[in-house]
């Protein structure tokens, strides 16, 4: 069996964990979706009226033939209909899902397009003040809450500029690029930034590694340039740390950004689970986590092939 | 190819900002008002919603028969006049001839019926239910009046109407199954789209019978960080927001272009003691931590000052001075000598509950209390739930001490009697009854002369702050801010939106 087909095989292993775990887990939090729904009113409920809320959010029965039945729903492409938006939950989920998976895409091309060139520079330059400045400012750069760097870019656009993205809703990029570019900007630099921290502090250390090999000591004395060296010999070699690293970022980003959805009122995928654990809509936390768990499964599948590319010595899954 | 590509990325990536710089914030259309709000409502039903965030949305698509003016004076809504009988049994409505629902279909009485007993069926499982049990039987005469026929005199009842709990919707609504999905109102504005926690655009009902809506329409975003809503406002994206966080509150007035509207309201912030658990079962214990608190310090430390120290009363026409309540001035000699008299001359340890966020100055004020209550050697240990959680807990009566910000309503008796009467549905969570507030309040409901009932209230207020079941804080404010061109918007103590039909745009 070749390494395809088998980890196509542990998907099924791997979701229906999640979605044990994930059916679980939300019902062990105290609080359900009356009291979500009423506060402290709930206390007014009388025990027909506890019944009848509790038919119709679907928790009247036992939790296992809950699970039962979800879990058939789920085989048939059936998430559920979420109570709090009064829809089936993959139709939300499909919804959210292009903002998210945008983001998600910018973020790492602002993390790439800043991190790598910098990683490289860097390397080139071990131990030079330009070196130290690129370290210390990726060393800021993760260490920097991406909230924070929210907060900052808001307040000094619009106090100093008077400007401000269009918050509070999403316009695809297929229908208004333009708008679509205004609003995804900022929140793009702001979870790259970070992100592009981490990456020049990976290919700076993986350059610096393939720098000292013989073939491009070899390549060096056989009057490449340098240049050259760099960019063609070097850098494809020092990748797969740096795609293992972004393959992983990309499988979280997948899975909503939170805090900045938050901050910039994007209606993205993050926000969407966050409201939904708030609001105790059972149906929509488990919808929104096994459709994480598959993305975050074929990233890393992707990422494995990747591999594949970038260094034709690797065959995956043949004894090493 | 590595370099041409970084390259390319880069140029694309700077074009893309310089691009969205120029796109940045159209100006908008300058009838429709542009609002933004924190936290959106979570349903349609307007018998079953009870969270804030919905109520506001609601208030402005569907109406009660009365409603409540900016002093808290019921005048009409859908009814243009009610009468009690002189026994306080019967209540009489008489519907506005011109009112309509946004499908053109009028309002009769058929539909305040039917309503009614929607609210009153268990099936709905309205939590408003309970305010309403006094009804007996409808009656609608003719087309244009109602008649509530009640088991006891019940003079709350009319107040309790003016909420959107009571809303009146359409009986086709009803039988149709389709109230809570579609939002078919007699209200100012229709409800045209609804994305949750995302936005709503309202347009106005040019068949309003209540008078003429000055703009077309409202147009809600849903930004749920206040520092957020703030910059919205700063860059004129946004003409008008909703600001919970008296911190970013205090913030608006620096910008010139804004305006902050400030209204004191009836919620009220409390530290609610157990007396079903030891040792705060004992009166001296519950006075002397009453005594040890300096509510003035919680209101300046938590919420910079922004708000007022209030008893338990905390509607206009039965507030009293309150100082003149037991304990009001913090009193540590008093505090000790109590505690030593009850036998904790050494104090105690007990927990104290608060939701984060909600309100948003819980965790500051159980600090500040925490800090308080160590003078008197009590270690207070603070245990900050999500709100969810702590509302499970708080319900099952499950805390020694809680931070809670409570409701309150135009009615004394509508606003307490969950807690403080033998049959309230939240004494297990009040955990603290006697006779004297019982009959009070069971006075209060009977009584139909205003003089009288707020000297039967006053006698409550007294009573129950020397008791000390809880310890009443502050009242805090309810805020909007709005640019300078937006004028009109009158605020009410219940923080209704309603004021927006008046307001115009120049």
């Amino acid at each position: 069996m070749n390494y395809l087909t088998r980890r196509l095989l542990t998907f099924p292993l791997v979701m229906l964990g999640v979605s044990i775990l994930v059916f679980f887990a939300i019902r062990m939090i105290p609080g359900d979706a009356i009291t979500a729904m009423l506060g402290t009113e709930a206390g007014l409920l009388t025990p027909a009226q506890r019944a009848a809320l509790s038919e119709y959010f679907g928790i009247d029965q036992p939790i296992l033939i809950q699970y039962w039945k979800w879990l058939l729903g789920v085989f048939q492409s059936d998430l559920g209909i979420s109570v709090t938006h009064g829809k089936p939950v993959l139709s939300i989920i499909l919804e959210r899902f292009p903002l998210t998976l945008q983001l998600a895409i910018m973020a790492m091309v602002v993390a790439l397009a800043v991190g790598l060139p910098a990683g490289v520079f860097a390397a080139t330059r071990k131990e030079r003040p330009s070196d130290l400045g690129v370290r210390i400012f990726a060393m800021i750069g993760q260490s920097t809450p991406n909230f924070v760097v929210g907060l900052l870019l808001i307040y000094a656009l619009s106090a100093g500029f008077g400007i401000l993205p269009t918050m509070g809703e999403f316009t695809p990029f297929s229908v208004d690029p333009l708008r679509n570019l205004s609003q995804m900007i900022l929140p793009a630099v702001t979870l790259g930034f970070a992100f592009a921290a981490s990456v020049t502090r990976i290919s700076r250390s993986a350059m610096l590694d393939v720098l000292s090999d013989d073939y491009v000591r070899t390549a060096r004395s056989k009057g490449v340039p340098k240049r050259r060296v760099i960019w063609r010999h070097a850098l494809p070699n020092a990748l797969i740390p740096v795609v293992t690293l972004s393959g992983v970022e990309f499988g979280y980003l997948l899975g909503g950004a939170v805090l900045v959805e938050q901050i910039y009122a994007l209606p993205g995928l993050g926000r969407l689970v966050l409201e939904a654990i708030l609001q105790r809509d059972y149906a929509l936390v488990q919808g929104c986590v096994l459709f994480i768990a598959f993305n975050f499964l074929v990233v890393n599948l992707l990422v494995d092939l990747l591999y594949v590319a970038l260094d034709p010595r690797i065959r995956l899954g043949e004894g090493g | 190819m590595g370099q041409h590509f970084t390259t390319k990325a880069l140029t694309g990536l700077a074009l893309g900002v310089a691009l969205g710089a120029a796109a940045i914030a159209a100006p908008a259309s300058a009838a429709t008002l542009k609002m933004a709000w924190k936290q959106d409502a979570t349903g349609l039903d307007p018998h079953k919603q009870t969270a804030f965030s919905s109520i506001r949305l609601l208030e402005l698509i569907y109406e009660p028969l009365v409603r409540f003016d900016k002093d808290l004076q019921i005048v009409p809504a859908l009814a243009t006049s009610w009468e009690f009988a002189a026994d306080a049994k019967q209540l009489t409505f008489k519907l506005d001839p011109n009112a309509k629902f946004q499908d053109g279909k009028p309002v009769t009485a058929a539909d305040v019926k039917a309503s009614f007993e929607r609210l009153l069926d268990e099936k709905t499982a309205a939590a408003a239910r309970a305010n309403f049990l006094s009804i007996e039987t409808i009656e609608t005469p003719d087309d244009k009046t109602v008649v509530f026929k009640l088991s006891q005199p019940d003079v709350p009842l009319l107040t309790a109407m003016a909420s959107i709990n009571a809303a009146i919707v359409p009986a086709a609504e009803i039988a149709a199954g389709t109230i809570g999905t579609k939002a078919l109102g007699s209200g100012p504005f229709k409800l045209d789209n609804w994305v949750p926690n995302s936005k709503e655009t309202l347009s106005a009902n040019k068949d309003w019978a209540g008078g003429k809506v000055a703009i077309d329409g409202i147009d809600i975003s849903v930004l749920p960080d206040e520092t957020a809503i703030l910059a919205a406002l700063r860059t004129k994206q946004v003409d008008f927001a909703l600001i919970n966080d008296p911190l970013v509150a205090t913030l608006v007035p620096d910008e010139p272009n804004l305006v902050l509207n400030r209204t004191p309201v009836l919620a009220y912030h409390v530290l609610q003691l157990n007396a079903s658990r030891k040792p705060m079962d004992n009166l001296a214990v519950r006075q002397a931590i009453s005594c040890a608190v300096d509510r003035q310090d919680v209101l300046d430390t938590a919420s910079v000052g922004e708000g007022k120290v209030t008893g338990p009363l905390t509607m206009p026409g039965y507030t009293s001075d309150p100082s003149s309540l037991f304990c009001y001035k913090k009193d540590i000699d008093k505090a000790k000598k109590l505690m030593a008299d009850a036998g904790f001359a050494d104090g105690f340890t007990a927990t104290v509950i608060a939701a984060n966020g909600e309100p948003a100055t819980a965790a500051a004020e159980a600090q500040v209390i925490q800090s308080q209550l160590a003078e008197i050697g009590v270690k207070l240990d603070i245990k900050m739930m999500e709100l969810n959680v702590y509302v499970d807990a708080w319900l099952k009566g499950d805390f020694d001490m809680a931070v809670a910000l409570n409701g309150g309503r135009a009615d004394p008796y509508s606003m307490y009697n969950r807690y403080w009467t033998k049959n309230g549905n939240l004494q297990k969570v009040a955990n603290y009854i006697d006779d004297t507030l019982d009959s009070l309040m069971q006075k209060g409901r009977e009584e139909t002369d205003p003089a009288k009932r707020k000297e039967i209230f006053a006698e409550f207020e007294k009573h129950i702050a020397e008791m000390a079941p809880w310890v009443w804080l502050y009242t805090s404010f309810s805020y909007t801010a709005q640019q300078k061109n937006v004028s009109g918007f009158e605020t009410t103590p219940e923080g209704s939106l309603f004021g927006l039909t008046k307001v115009t745009l120049q």
